[in-house]
């Protein structure tokens, strides 16, 4: 019981840095996802071929592949170094799941049934109307439960930041079994069992998101 | 400061192909793992014991929504220090139990998924017409429960694909891990990742179509 | 007579290869109820969707109050009608569907209000008045804060029809309002319409297969059949007197 609390609170100093880069790559995979999935209905071809290579890229190689490219290109292509692995991370993170979730966003929208486009157009709205106030609103909830999904796997996603040299828990993990072998196994179910912690309130958020979307409506 | 050198992206192929055989067999090998353990967690489901099913549901969300990455590092680095059950496991070995188990919680999912698709009606005929348990999933569930799991199946393969290079931590020698060790011996990596990428994509698409293809041919056998 | 608020001329419709519509000319004028019978696959229903446009004639006019409905002016030539253009001539023109396509994330009475404050940006507390006041009418007043999938079918048929009356067009196109609902419901949802086309100045396109009702309360009945309008007239004239072989088999399958 002692090693418990010992190694948790070696992982503990691990925790920010796992929680934040969530937050942050999360925020910037939603922006991304509704900017990619919107572009991809739109009528300009440009920028509809774009966003398809984009999103092509990132659903088409791995995430650790493309942390440890922009780890390497972005300071390069840039000229600059950002000074923080942390920045990459989140970019990294958040633009591979933006990827998919542009598909969750885009298939969201071209699903509201045909109907509710002319129930609107009848009404007199015009398409930005018939967007913000009929189709976004309907799509945005059956977007729920796959956003819930995303976030799941990008909370797993965040331990591949300790390989870029961030201190995130696996990071504090990996620190220990170095020095002590033997309690590898304790340690590394502590870690699992971190990160389960933080994954259950996305599991219960995700089932809730499922009900919403079912009743169609807000509850 | 880093720049681009195509006489080192020449270099690089053929070093970074020389791993294209190793992740393709880890691939193959921990998606038939998941396969095959996909069947065990199915089967545990079915167990009809409310709290048991509880359990093993709540044992396949751990799996699933922790790190593979942990995962990997459980097996290759704890693995062989638990005692009685514990061995040393190649890296290799590793890369296929840790990656199968992760995927057979999402594989078990898919097969629970097709076995639903089945209409009721099914069942009751089958029993109607006095199958033995075994004919009645040999002869009437698993022939209809299979097909509209393929794609699903397929998806997944090449979700797994992709997770495939995490093994390079853990010292499994394909593409990814190829890649890291041309780049610190030339001091550069950027040639040698972008060959990594171009083969994921390279792959992952000809993969993509390839399985559109089976479903359409098991869409038009009914 | 007044002069018609809306005119077909010549007009042609083709899905791809299919011709749906071979040169419709019609008029429909104020407070007119019109009601359009016909078998399925003769283009009803694309009569009355080119006029709330959302389909495009492939050929011909439709003039809404004088104006081109698909066609503007532009340095002096007639070009196909921008999104603006569209706006601006359907506002007279409202529309039920047969699947009745309320917006299942809002209540009814949400349903009702959206337009006219969104689209005609009116009073807010206005129309609530008046949206509360059309779902008495018809007979939902203790249901102004239910979802839609809350409602039976005739229930919700009857939302929609008040969601577009708060409108208040003009011209009201009704798509067979009655062919998505269970037999016991019909009937009232056919009450709430016979009860708009008594108290109501507006024209009414009844697109439908209730034939008894469409007669007994259309001043005037098209009966279109491949593509074109076979017979027009007043219901008398159409029912009782055509001679059109065609309209008599078709008649003779409703009523025995």
């Amino acid at each position: 019981m002692d090693d418990i609390i010992n190694i948790s609170s070696q992982l503990g100093r691990g925790l920010g840095i796992t929680i934040t880069i969530l937050i942050a790559s999360a925020l910037f995979a939603y922006l991304m996802g509704f900017i990619a999935g919107l572009s991809r209905l739109s009528k300009n071809v440009f920028l509809r071929k774009f966003t398809g290579l984009y999103i092509e890229i990132f659903r088409g190689t791995s995430l650790i592949v493309q942390l440890f490219w922009l780890y390497y290109a972005i300071p390069m292509l840039f000229g600059i170094d950002l000074g923080s692995n942390w920045v990459i991370g989140v970019i990294a993170i958040g633009l591979n799941y933006g990827a998919y979730l542009s598909e969750v966003v885009r298939g969201s929208i071209i699903s509201v049934a045909p109907g509710q486009y002319e129930a609107a157009t009848a009404l007199n709205m015009s398409s930005t109307q018939r967007m913000r106030l009929i189709i976004f609103p309907q799509a945005v909830r059956m977007m729920l439960p796959e956003f819930g999904n995303y976030t799941i796997q990008m909370l797993k996603g965040t331990a591949l930041v300790s390989l870029i040299g961030l201190n995130d828990i696996l990071y504090y993990g990996d620190i220990l079994r170095s020095s002590n072998l033997s309690q590898a196994p304790l340690i590394y179910i502590v870690v699992l069992g971190f990160y389960f912690l933080l994954a259950l309130p996305l599991i219960f958020a995700t089932r809730k998101a499922e009900e919403i979307s079912k009743k169609g409506v807000a509850s | 400061m880093n720049y681009w050198s195509w006489e080192r992206f020449s270099d690089a192929l053929p070093y970074v192909l020389s791993g294209l055989g190793t992740t393709v067999m880890v691939t193959l090998s921990s998606f038939l793992f998941a396969l095959l353990f996909g069947l065990v967690w199915t089967f545990l489901r079915r167990i009809p014991n409310r709290g048991f099913n509880w359990t093993i549901t709540w044992i396949m969300e751990f799996i699933r929504s922790t790190p593979p990455l942990v995962q990997l590092f459980f097996i290759y680095y704890a693995w062989p220090v638990i005692p009685v059950v514990g061995m040393t496991l190649s890296p290799f070995a590793s890369a296929v139990i840790g990656l199968g188990v992760h995927f057979s919680t999402y594989i078990g999912e898919i097969y629970r998924s097709g076995i639903e698709s089945v209409g009721q009606g099914q069942w009751e005929a089958a029993k109607a017409l006095n199958f033995s348990l075994i004919d009645k999933w040999r002869r009437i569930i698993l022939p209809q429960a299979f097909p509209p799991t393929v794609p699903m199946l397929g998806n997944y393969f090449i979700i797994m694909f992709k997770e495939v290079p995490l093994a390079s931590t853990i010292g499994v020698t394909g593409i990814l891990h190829m890649a890291n060790s041309f780049g610190s011996q030339h001091f550069n990596l950027i040639e040698a990742l972008t060959i990594v990428g171009i083969i994921f994509l390279a792959l992952s698409y000809p993969s993509a179509y390839l399985i559109k293809k089976l479903e359409l041919k098991l869409n038009n056998r009914y | 007579m007044s002069e018609p608020i809306v005119q077909y001329k010549d007009v042609h419709k083709s899905f791809g290869d299919v011709k749906v519509l071979k040169g419709i000319d019609l008029d429909i004028h104020p407070a007119e109820k019109v009601a359009v019978i016909g078998p399925s696959g003769s283009g009803k229903t694309t009569i009355i969707r080119m006029l709330m446009t959302l389909e495009e004639p492939t050929s011909g006019d439709i003039i809404v109050d004088g104006t081109n409905l698909w066609k503007m002016e532009k340095n002096g030539a007639m070009v196909d009608a921008n999104e603006k253009h569209l706006r601006q001539v359907r506002g007279d023109i409202g529309m039920v569907f047969q699947h009745f396509n309320l917006f299942p994330h809002m209540t009814i009475l949400e349903n009702c209000m959206t337009a006219p404050i969104n689209v005609k940006g009116e009073d807010k507390k206005e129309v609530e008045q008046r949206s509360m006041e059309m779902l008495e009418r018809v007979g939902l007043g203790d249901k102004f804060d239910n979802y839609p999938s809350q409602l039976s079918g005739g229930q919700k048929q009857r939302v929609a029809m008040a969601r577009a009356l708060v409108m208040r067009p003009k011209v009201m196109l009704f798509d067979e309002v009655t062919s998505a609902l269970d037999p016991e419901l019909v009937g009232e949802v056919l009450e709430v319409i016979r009860d708009i086309a008594k108290n109501d100045d507006m024209a009414m396109v009844l697109v439908t297969h209730e034939m008894d009702f469409a007669l007994d309360i259309a001043d005037k009945v098209l009966f279109l059949d491949e593509g074109v309008i076979a017979e027009q007239g007043s219901a008398a004239d159409v029912i009782e007197h055509s001679e059109n072989p065609r309209l008599r088999e078709f008649l003779s399958r409703f009523r025995n």
